[in-house]
């Protein structure tokens, strides 16, 4: 503080003018007074536009100049052919691809978004508590998160190899007959899904673990008193209570998980099929899908309608998931 | 503070909470919490943090053995002798193993440096200078955070093949200078953590609005700026779809290195995931001597990167 209100008492006044020294007194002030008005009027203006201005620039026009494209043949490298209205819209839609890829992508979102929530409000409830090394604890459950998703779907493409991979090597251990993870739909959902698992669980469980501890105590005291126990603590009080965090993290990870791409690109041994979401797309998802059509069949046109359709998706299921939660976790707070 | 309930429903009571009890956070999260651990809680804590690094363990286990250990489906877990020579196959092998990393750091820290920059910038304004329209931009700005910019991916690409930037990093770090919830971030945290009476002080000094930015709302800024560095650094690391798609092998960065280890050793699994766990340990490092700003960040602001 001290240095700075030292050094610009002469800025404040004078600005870059060079200021000859037989200049009057009332003038100069006069002059840094209406450039400080100057300075309160636009400066703000001035200090948000970088925002405004990369934003537009790489975010929404970006996105609008989507709807352009969609609306035309496109080649990568051609640029643009003739306008085609809606037909690139008709087109995908009457892909038995494009659905598959809907299909997979729904499947793969429910598949790490339940199990995800209720492991993250279990730990959570388990983290919030008297610890020794809390630090520590929560450290340890946010460690995934700083692994890359590529690196991730490398990992436990290993662990879920069908041949030699340990999870089916446990399994056979148990007697249960080698899973094909990596072929059938249903398990390359539940590997692809426990990929999402692992890196965001700790995340959300922290984000809960915060909003538990706004809980105000004197309601588990009150609720001791009348003879409530832990558990019925935990789904009376807790629970209600999270209502708006729970609806927030389902809605974040809706806008991620519906656009994933790194993990399915990933999964599998490698080699044919690898890439593509499986040699019968057991596992391509709709980003995959853009991709594919964009840059491997090298249709910009179909791709950016593509784009369009998973935005209106990822806005529809925003929705429905905001007014889920609403009930579902209001209905909690009746009982 | 009237823009608090608009934060609550956008982003969750996190966000809102961090900007009314600060100054309890400390203090209240531990003193309120009066169970005391059990051994069950321990146990299952452990359990479940096993878990978490279980896989960095395996790539380290596989990453010292070779591939016959692989296809022999053992389950030995002690380390096998080829770990360094895995590394050196990795270095040596024609992903540009270096250069990837050279790239994901001039990438990861040039967005993170900026990204703090301009989002104080507009966070100070947000939050502490009256102007017209104010409130509104506020709003669309936390609006901009709920858009999918990755569905821009065809046109962005588009428009940085004109400017003849595919494959150079530029292309990766200037959609990324300045994020709109990084602005939201600081405006949340200066609000409350800047007092007005600091900037009339600095202007009844003499102080203009970028002075007083940079000497009085930057140093305040400092804790919740580490945070938002953090969650940029570790988002741009682990970014993968946009750099693999306009960048090459030459300008790729980890991610995309990794990509193409795995196209080309595809069943080499001691190579791989030897690659696969050094990618992260520059992230390891950054973890174990920051992880706790970043446990902070993400409570404080109940956030998604």
């Amino acid at each position: 503080m001290t240095v700075s209100t030292s050094s610009t008492r002469r800025t404040g006044t004078g600005g870059p003018a060079p200021a000859p020294a037989p200049q009057p007194q009332p003038r100069r002030i006069g002059w840094g007074q209406r450039m400080s008005r100057f300075d309160l009027k636009v400066s703000p203006y001035l200090y948000i536009s970088p925002f405004f201005l990369l934003f537009g620039i790489f975010g929404l026009a970006p996105l609008l100049y989507t709807a352009y494209v969609a609306l035309h043949q496109w080649h990568p490298i051609g640029g643009k052919g003739d306008f085609v209205g809606l037909d690139n819209f008709t087109a995908v839609l009457q892909q038995d691809q494009f659905w598959n890829a809907v299909g997979n992508t729904f499947s793969i979102f429910l598949l790490s978004t339940i199990p995800q929530l209720v492991v993250a409000v279990f730990i959570a409830a388990v983290l919030d508590s008297n610890l020794r090394a809390g630090t520590f604890w929560r450290m340890g459950v946010l460690l995934p998160y700083i692994v890359a998703p590529v690196s991730v779907a490398l990992i436990f493409s290993n662990l879920f190899a069908e041949q030699f991979g340990i999870i089916n090597t446990l399994l056979g251990y148990v007697g249960i007959d080698p899973i094909p993870w990596t072929s059938d739909v249903v398990p390359s959902h539940i590997a692809i899904a426990t990929m999402v698992n692992f890196r965001w669980t700790g995340y959300n469980t922290l984000i809960l673990l915060a909003a538990m501890q706004a809980v105000p105590r004197d309601l588990y005291e009150a609720a001791t008193i009348d003879g409530a126990g832990r558990v019925r603590q935990f789904f009376s009080i807790t629970v209600p209570m999270l209502k708006a965090t729970i609806t927030f993290v389902v809605i974040t990870s809706t806008i991620g998980g519906l656009q994933i791409f790194d993990e399915a690109r990933m999964f599998g041994p490698g080699g044919s099929g690898s890439g593509r979401g499986g040699p019968d797309g057991q596992w391509k998802t709709i980003t995959l899908y853009l991709w594919e059509v964009g840059w491997n069949s090298a249709n910009f046109g179909r791709a950016a309608a593509i784009a369009w359709l998973l935005f209106l998706l990822i806005l529809l299921v925003g929705v429905v998931n905001f007014l889920l939660t609403r009930r579902i976790s209001s209905q909690g707070g009746d009982r | 503070m009237s823009s608090i309930p608009v934060i609550a429903q956008t982003a969750g009571p996190g966000a809102a909470r961090a900007a009314g009890r600060r100054s309890s956070r400390r203090h209240g999260s531990f003193a309120g919490g009066e169970r005391r651990a059990g051994k069950v809680t321990y146990t299952i804590l452990a359990i479940f943090v096993l878990l978490s690094a279980f896989p960095f363990y395996w790539s380290f286990l596989i990453g010292s053995k070779d591939n016959d250990f692989v296809f022999s489906g053992s389950l030995n877990l002690v380390p096998g002798p080829n770990f360094l020579d895995n590394v050196r196959r990795v270095l040596e092998s024609d992903i540009n193993f270096w250069g990837a990393t050279l790239n994901s750091l001039v990438a990861a820290t040039s967005t993170s440096v900026s990204v703090v920059l301009l989002s104080t910038l507009a966070g100070f304004s947000f939050a502490k200078l009256r102007f017209k329209g104010r409130r509104g931009l506020l709003v669309s700005v936390i609006a901009t955070m709920a858009v999918p910019t990755q569905l821009g991916i065809v046109p962005l690409y588009l428009v940085m093949t004109k400017l003849n930037l595919q494959g150079n990093l530029l292309a990766i770090i200037l959609p990324g200078l300045v994020t709109a919830f990084g602005v939201f971030w600081m405006t949340q945290y200066l609000q409350d953590a800047l007092p007005d009476e600091l900037i009339d002080a600095a202007r009844v000094d003499g102080c203009n609005l970028i002075r007083t930015f940079w000497h009085v709302a930057m140093p305040a800024a400092r804790p919740a700026a580490a945070m938002l560095f953090l969650f940029t650094f570790v988002g741009s690391w682990t970014n993968f779809m946009w750099p693999y798609v306009i960048l090459d092998r030459a300008s790729g960065t980890l991610p995309v290195a990794l990509q193409g280890l795995q196209s080309q050793y595809y069943t080499d699994y001691p190579l791989i995931l030897t690659g696969a766990l050094l990618s992260v340990v520059p992230l390891l490092i950054l973890f174990v001597v920051a992880g706790k700003q970043l446990v902070a960040g993400i409570m404080a602001g109940a956030v998604k990167g």
